[in-house]
């Protein structure tokens, strides 16, 4: 296959893993905006959103305050913003296009109409009520479009570099998202085993569809430590760290060539760690600590992926 | 300009009855509702949509889609007539690809006296790069569109030869497509013959004219990319024939051959389908400013390690400075008399035609030798004042851009259009392909201008296109 198309259909299924990030993102500051908490906590909280895509200095050249309203606008509708939902959308489609012969029909039908449906919706619709109706189609539409892939698609290279860029793109925003949100809840305003307590873990685990995954996998009380734990090293739970780097390494043996061995190898390493890791070992090294590293190493694999398969720096 | 009565109708002669290939569809079309049409043209409009069938509009917004308007009433030319237009358009494109030949290596036609050498070697699209370089099989344009029209009572006429790069297939393959999904009733009526094998035709073809000694030779598609107006029909024939389709980019050249970049490492390249012109495909010896070619491409190909469809120069044949000269090409090299009419052509940098030409602007359709797609052309009975005068000054300062020809009453198909059925000019585009054969699918792109008594049918003009049927019996 060309190395410019891998590298389309790899970034196209980045662009609409991340739209689906970005809106569930926005989804559990929602959430947790309804829950009561100290003063000061809701603006916080859309700051935060902010911090884990590190764009808040375009963010501040542009908004005076993390509002609800400017972080939305920044984050779903601003085409200048190249993580805001529209953007992802756009250059989805665009990549998409410049492959469609190389993906099925369905799936190019799928991705240009979600972009076309992106670019007219109606703005109004996310000033009221209506904003969880917003985040639930976005998720809805990367639903689809990994349902069609599944559905459709030969398993040769171009699936697995679908999937690869959809697993990494995924391992990198769970991390990101586990440390913002967790240190907000732990060091945050809500004293431990209150009602405020329990709504706020309880909207992070929904907006990674986890809540009902974990009521199944514990039959207990929700706590912190148990909410790390299965977001980052439960082998079932389909957003997990483990389980996205297991794909990350299925998919690169699958594509395997002659310069990417020390690349599989770092996956496999990787992978392994979680594998075989302990939670409890996760939190003595430090959570926080321990999600940079791995954020770390999974930009490295990417940068990686890209040098071995995608766009080659030298014509050798 | 021919009044009404006397344009030939496809589906109806003179005397008001149906001709014999059109009754059996007259009829159909009498016996389905009204309501069931218009649902399947609805339809039909949904599905070009949805599926993407677009081009893109040069000079408007940017980036812009349009959907070429698709008409549900089939051009049908019955298998006789097909048959003495495939003969005609075989003769006349192997004698364009013997004049290329020649061109590029002895000039004989030049030394016999029948085309005036100036009229090549200075003509723009004359490449001095090709001279003495030989192409697999001595075949330069692999694939060609010949623009063919039906005049006066009937009888075909070739308007251009279209040899550098023609586009329009996609829409061929996509109509019939769109047809059978409509009507398949209409299939089982007539024995139309089939165009689907269209793409493995020219991947044979393509395989067939590789440089000599390749055993399985790597064919690819090249692109200028996606923002090029016919973007969707070199995806729809990379992805029919199964390769790889490619921009420049994609490209580079080692050690005297050409590989492309692949996620397994570099990989030869053997045979180009390029859909580029010549000026665009490599930077080193044409336009420094192209990012669409490949440095070093032009030398690679000079040393016959890979193959150009079509080559590089193939211009200089399908100019209309070169067009009045078919017909001789055709007896100097063939031996034969032209099976198809070419159009009486006035050459304004000739002093007798000139003054004939200034003298009837308004009866006289004038094009630009290198225009393409409907552009710089004046149709003399449709135009008005100001643009004849607009025109004679062009012609006065620069007469050796134009020619001139006589306004062709160009037969008419019904059509649908606002107000129901009506007839609306007509052309046809057969794509001819020349390899270790000559083969053609029966048929071709029929277009259609869809504006009343519009004899422009591009469709960057408002042209809509038609399934054409060859019938079998």
């Amino acid at each position: 296959m060309l190395s410019r198309t891998a590298d389309h259909l790899y970034w196209m299924a980045r662009y609409i893993e991340r739209a689906e990030n970005v809106a569930r993102m926005l989804d559990v500051n929602y959430r947790m905006s309804m829950v009561p908490q100290a003063e000061g906590g809701i603006d916080a909280g859309w700051g935060a959103t902010l911090s884990i895509t590190g764009l808040e200095d375009a963010f501040r050249a542009k908004h005076s305050a993390a509002t609800m309203e400017s972080v939305l606008e920044f984050m779903v509708f601003d085409g200048t913003n190249p993580s805001s939902i529209m953007s992802c959308l756009r250059m989805a489609r665009e990549n998409a296009h410049a492959v469609r012969g190389t993906i099925t029909s369905e799936m190019w039908e799928t991705t240009n109409d979600t972009w076309l449906k992106m670019r007219d919706y109606p703005r109004w619709k996310l000033a009221g009520s209506e904003i969880g109706e917003f985040f639930e189609w976005v998720k809805f539409r990367s639903h689809l479009s990994r349902g069609v892939t599944l559905g459709t698609m030969l398993r040769d290279e171009a699936f697995h570099f679908i999937r690869l860029g959809t697993f990494l793109e995924r391992a990198d925003a769970t991390a990101r998202f586990i440390d913002v949100k967790y240190h907000m809840l732990v060091d945050g305003a809500a004293p431990p085993d209150t009602a405020a307590d329990y709504y706020q873990w309880s909207a992070l685990l929904r907006s990674v569809s986890a809540f009902e995954v974990y009521r199944k996998v514990y039959r207990d009380l929700i706590t912190p430590v148990k909410v790390a734990e299965l977001l980052i090293l439960n082998d079932q739970m389909p957003r997990s760290l483990r389980t996205s780097m297991v794909e990350v390494f299925e998919n690169l043996n699958a594509l395997s060539n002659y310069r990417s061995s020390e690349t599989e190898r770092r996956a496999g390493e990787l992978q392994a760690s979680l594998k075989f890791g302990r939670i409890e070992d996760v939190f003595a090294r430090g959570l926080h600590e321990y999600l940079t590293q791995f954020i770390v190493r999974v930009i490295d694999l990417g940068n990686r992926v890209s040098e071995d398969f995608l766009v080659p720096m030298s014509s050798s | 300009m021919a009044n009404p009565s006397s344009i030939y109708d496809e589906m109806n002669s003179a005397d008001g009855t149906v001709r014999s290939h059109y009754a059996g569809y007259k009829k159909w079309l009498a016996e389905t509702p009204p309501e069931r049409i218009a649902q399947k043209r609805a339809e039909a409009d949904l599905v070009f949509h949805r599926v993407g069938i677009t081009f893109a509009v040069y000079g408007e917004e940017s980036g812009k889609e349009r959907l070429i308007p698709f008409d549900i009433v089939p051009r049908i030319i019955p298998a006789q007539e097909w048959k003495q237009l495939a003969a005609g358009l075989r003769q006349r494109v192997k004698a364009l690809n013997m004049f290329l030949n020649d061109v590029y290596h002895d000039q004989e036609i030049i030394k016999a006296g029948h085309v005036p050498a100036e009229q090549i070697l200075s003509n723009s699209q004359y490449r001095p790069e090709m001279q003495g370089v030989d192409v697999p099989g001595g075949i330069y344009a692999h694939i060609a569109g010949v623009d063919v029209v039906r005049a006066g009572a009937g009888e075909f006429y070739v308007l251009e030869d279209n040899l550098r790069v023609p586009s329009g297939v996609s829409y061929m393959l996509e109509d019939r497509r769109m047809m059978m999904r409509l009507f398949p009733e209409l299939f089982s009526r007539y024995r139309v013959a089939p165009v689907e094998h269209y793409p493995d035709m020219l991947l044979t073809n393509l395989r067939a004219v590789a440089p000599a000694g390749v055993i399985d030779p790597t064919v690819v598609v090249l692109t200028p990319g996606a923002y090029n107006s016919a973007y969707f029909e070199h995806a729809f024939l990379a992805q029919q024939m199964g390769v790889e389709l490619v921009e420049g980019q994609d490209l580079f050249v080692r050690d005297e051959h050409l590989y492309m970049r692949t996620t397994q490492g570099p990989q030869r390249v053997d045979v180009i389908y390029r859909r580029i012109d010549d000026d665009f495909l490599d930077p080193l010896a044409f336009r420094p400013d192209s990012m669409l070619g490949v440095p070093g491409l032009l030398q690679v190909y000079r040393d016959g390690h890979v193959t150009l469809a079509n080559a590089i120069g193939t211009g200089v044949a399908d100019d209309k400075s070169i067009y009045p000269y078919v017909p001789d090409m055709i007896r100097f090299y063939l031996g034969e008399e032209p099976l198809l009419n070419n159009v009486p052509t006035f050459m304004c940098r000739k002093p007798d035609d000139l003054a004939y030409v200034l003298s009837h602007l308004d009866e006289l359709v004038v094009k630009e030798t290198h225009g393409a797609g409907g552009y710089g052309m004046l149709i003399g009975p449709r135009a008005t004042k100001e643009e004849i005068e607009r025109f004679r000054q062009l012609i006065i300062d620069t007469p050796d851009r134009y020619i001139a020809q006589p306004t062709l009453a160009l037969s008419a198909c019904p059509t649908f259009v606002d107000a129901g059925i009506a007839p609306r000019h007509i052309d046809l585009r057969p794509f001819v392909l020349s390899g270790k054969d000559i083969n053609m699918v029966p048929g071709g792109l029929t277009r259609v201008a869809l504006r009343e008594g519009s004899l422009v049918v591009n469709s960057s003009q408002g042209g809509g296109t038609k399934d054409t049927w060859i019938l079998e019996i």
